[in-house]
């Protein structure tokens, strides 16, 4: 039985349904994100969990217990917020310490536990500080160990790297990451940072719409996208229109090349179809050099040039279809001109074709 | 300096002495009940009153009364208005406001109608609860300044954040005002807390009319009876309403509790 399960949640605000049908089983000491555009519903699911918001319909359960109308603050449940909700009246080591104040813990108690959190958040030299005072890393530090410090059975986590610089927000997601290993505590993530959700999680939530679009670890997610959305919507894609010749094998014309996917076209023999590719997954190299068998190749002009410093993004168009490419920097060749002619090589497992016929 | 700045200064120092010439004059004018030399006697005489001391107590009793009625009422409801009802602030600002559009005699009258001794709730028969009445309509009369200074430190602070992070820590309604909200919103409720101090004090109408021994009414009945004397409580009265004015500021300024950015 799954530790924290939502079954078929709903919510609506007046006519408007904001979540619909979401279910999601979460295993003890699992990391799970939800990754989505604004408004998706995800920081409403997360919302729900804490109790913050009734679900119109559906379950909440943790560790087996019935908590779906339970009062958030008889849940048992941590939450870091973006906006850090740090208490602007009272110091470092008495935010951390309000909770288990709180839950009546002993002085000494509360002591040892508000040294030990500030210890782990690499902060109790801090702890007379008001939040004022703090860096906005420093004080989301502070407010992950005010969550964990009550001994939750959830952590949630609501965009709460968001605010600071991205040099801080890579940083502190590692030592998010670890502290949760090391305390194997269930957690849920909010974000709409695709790079954040694939480096954290055990398993990713893609959400739009008020839907869960795909559920699955990172490599699932990425490299196996069920849903155009979800291809669209991590990492980058390229998608290619054209005409499929024979639906079973894969076979499809692309502005006037041929190119064969792995898995069958969803579209009629004859009819219009798009299938994807991620820019990392092609390469290019000389019309005239042949390429492996079964491959794919297919001819274009290189149309823009765009150095990244360790990837050289590359655009090449067909006729009427374009892609973009990544090729590691390499120091000692120049990168390909505009106008040069190439041939673009890629799997047919590359190839991704997505739920619902267009890509 | 150009024409402007010149202007301004005419403007600044005409200013000035339309406020401060009065109040020179009045104090001057205080100090000379001994004839042919300046003394206090004035004030030596006020505050050796025992009615001076008397009501000036009972207003203060009355402004201390009023400002834990009015904090009672007010931070409660403006705090839920912004959690949970924000569509209703317009109205609520319509009736705090109605104080000061409403004149204090009409109010009065009003519960002098309502609340007589023939009524079902007599409270202008006994002296005590006629006191709880006056209590009542002070907070009503400082309704308009309190709500508004309440409303605006609210408004600095994330209440909504604030509170669901108390809440998911585990606490409940009073601990959440009481040790999250009020002491976030502590330099807004002294700021309401002496403007309803300096609007208690010297308040005549109510105080007269539900006939209680206030400083207001003193005041009335001293102007029309002494000489030097009102000039002397003139002066007080400037000197402790500018006092509350001048702790606003020390305690808005001082021990700042600023919002996490």
């Amino acid at each position: 039985m799954a530790f924290l399960a939502l079954s078929d949640i709903r919510k609506n605000y007046g006519p408007q349904t904001v979540v619909h049908k979401f279910d999601l089983a979460v295993e003890r000491g699992e990391f799970i994100s939800f990754l989505g555009p604004s408004g998706c519903g995800k920081t409403t699911t997360l919302r729900m969990v804490a109790g913050f918001e009734v679900p119109t319909a559906g379950s909440i359960k943790i560790d087996g217990k019935e908590i779906t109308r339970l009062h958030p603050n008889k849940r048992n449940v941590g939450m870091v917020f973006q906006s850090y909700a740090l208490f602007p009246n009272m110091t470092v080591a008495e935010n951390v310490a309000f909770g288990l104040k709180i839950a009546k813990k002993s002085a000494a108690e509360v002591k040892s536990r508000v040294e030990e959190m500030l210890n782990i958040v690499k902060l109790p030299h801090l702890a007379g500080r008001y939040p004022y005072q703090l860096s906005g890393g420093q004080q989301q530090r502070v407010a992950l160990a005010r969550a964990i410090a009550i001994k939750p059975q959830v952590l949630l986590l609501d965009e709460p790297l968001s605010a600071l610089d991205a040099k801080i927000r890579v940083s502190l997601r590692e030592e998010i990451r670890s502290l949760q290993r090391s305390l194997g505590i269930t957690t849920i993530y909010v974000t709409h940072d695709q790079e954040e959700a694939l480096s954290m999680s055990d398993r990713i939530v893609v959400m739009s719409e008020g839907r869960a679009e795909q559920i699955g670890t990172p490599f699932e997610i990425y490299n196996n996208p069920t849903t155009r959305f979800v291809a669209s919507f991590v990492g980058t894609l390229n998608v290619l229109k054209g005409q499929a010749l024979d639906p079973a094998s894969g076979l499809m014309r692309v502005d006037g090349q041929e190119i064969v996917s792995a898995k069958p076209l969803p579209a009629a023999a004859g009819a219009e179809c798009s299938v994807a590719l991620r820019p990392e997954v092609a390469t290019i190299g000389h019309p005239s050099i042949a390429v492996a068998d079964g491959k794919n190749r297919m001819i274009g002009t290189i149309e823009e040039v765009s150095f990244l410093g360790s990837v050289v993004r590359i655009r090449v168009r067909f006729q009427e279809n374009a892609i973009k490419l990544d090729v590691f920097n390499n120091p000692n060749a120049a990168p390909p001109e505009r106008g040069a002619e190439v041939a673009v090589s890629f799997a047919r497992e590359d190839v991704l074709v997505l739920e619902g016929g267009h890509a | 300096m150009n024409q402007a700045r010149i202007g301004a200064w005419i403007a600044t120092i005409l200013g000035a002495l339309y406020f401060v010439v009065p109040l020179i004059g009045t104090f001057e004018f205080s100090l000379r009940m001994r004839r042919g030399e300046y003394s206090f006697d004035a004030y030596r005489v006020v505050f050796g009153d025992p009615q001076f001391q008397a009501t000036f107590a009972y207003s203060t009793l009355q402004a201390l009364a009023t400002i834990v009625v009015g904090v009672l009422l007010v931070v409660p409801t403006a705090y839920w208005i912004q959690l949970r009802l924000p569509k209703l602030r317009p109205v609520v600002e319509f009736i705090t406001l109605m104080p000061l559009v409403i004149p204090a005699i009409v109010i009065v009258f009003g519960y002098i109608r309502l609340y007589n001794s023939s009524s079902i709730l007599p409270m202008t028969a006994s002296a005590r609860a006629t006191d709880l009445l006056l209590t009542f309509s002070y907070v009503t009369l400082a309704l308009p300044y309190m709500y508004r200074a309440v409303d605006t430190g609210l408004r600095a602070i994330d209440v909504r954040t604030l509170t669901e992070a108390a809440e998911n820590l585990g606490a409940g309604w009073p601990t959440i005002l009481f040790k999250v909200i009020l002491p976030n919103v502590r330099s807004a409720i002294l700021s309401g807390a002496f403007l309803t101090f300096a609007v208690v004090i010297g308040e005549f109408t109510m105080a007269s009319l539900l006939n209680r021994p206030a400083f207001g009414p003193y005041l009335q009945n001293i102007g029309a009876n002494r000489a030097y004397e009102p000039s002397a409580l003139a002066i007080i009265a400037f000197v402790v309403t500018w006092a509350c004015m001048g702790l606003i500021n020390v305690f808005g300024r001082g021990k700042q509790i600023k919002a996490a950015p």
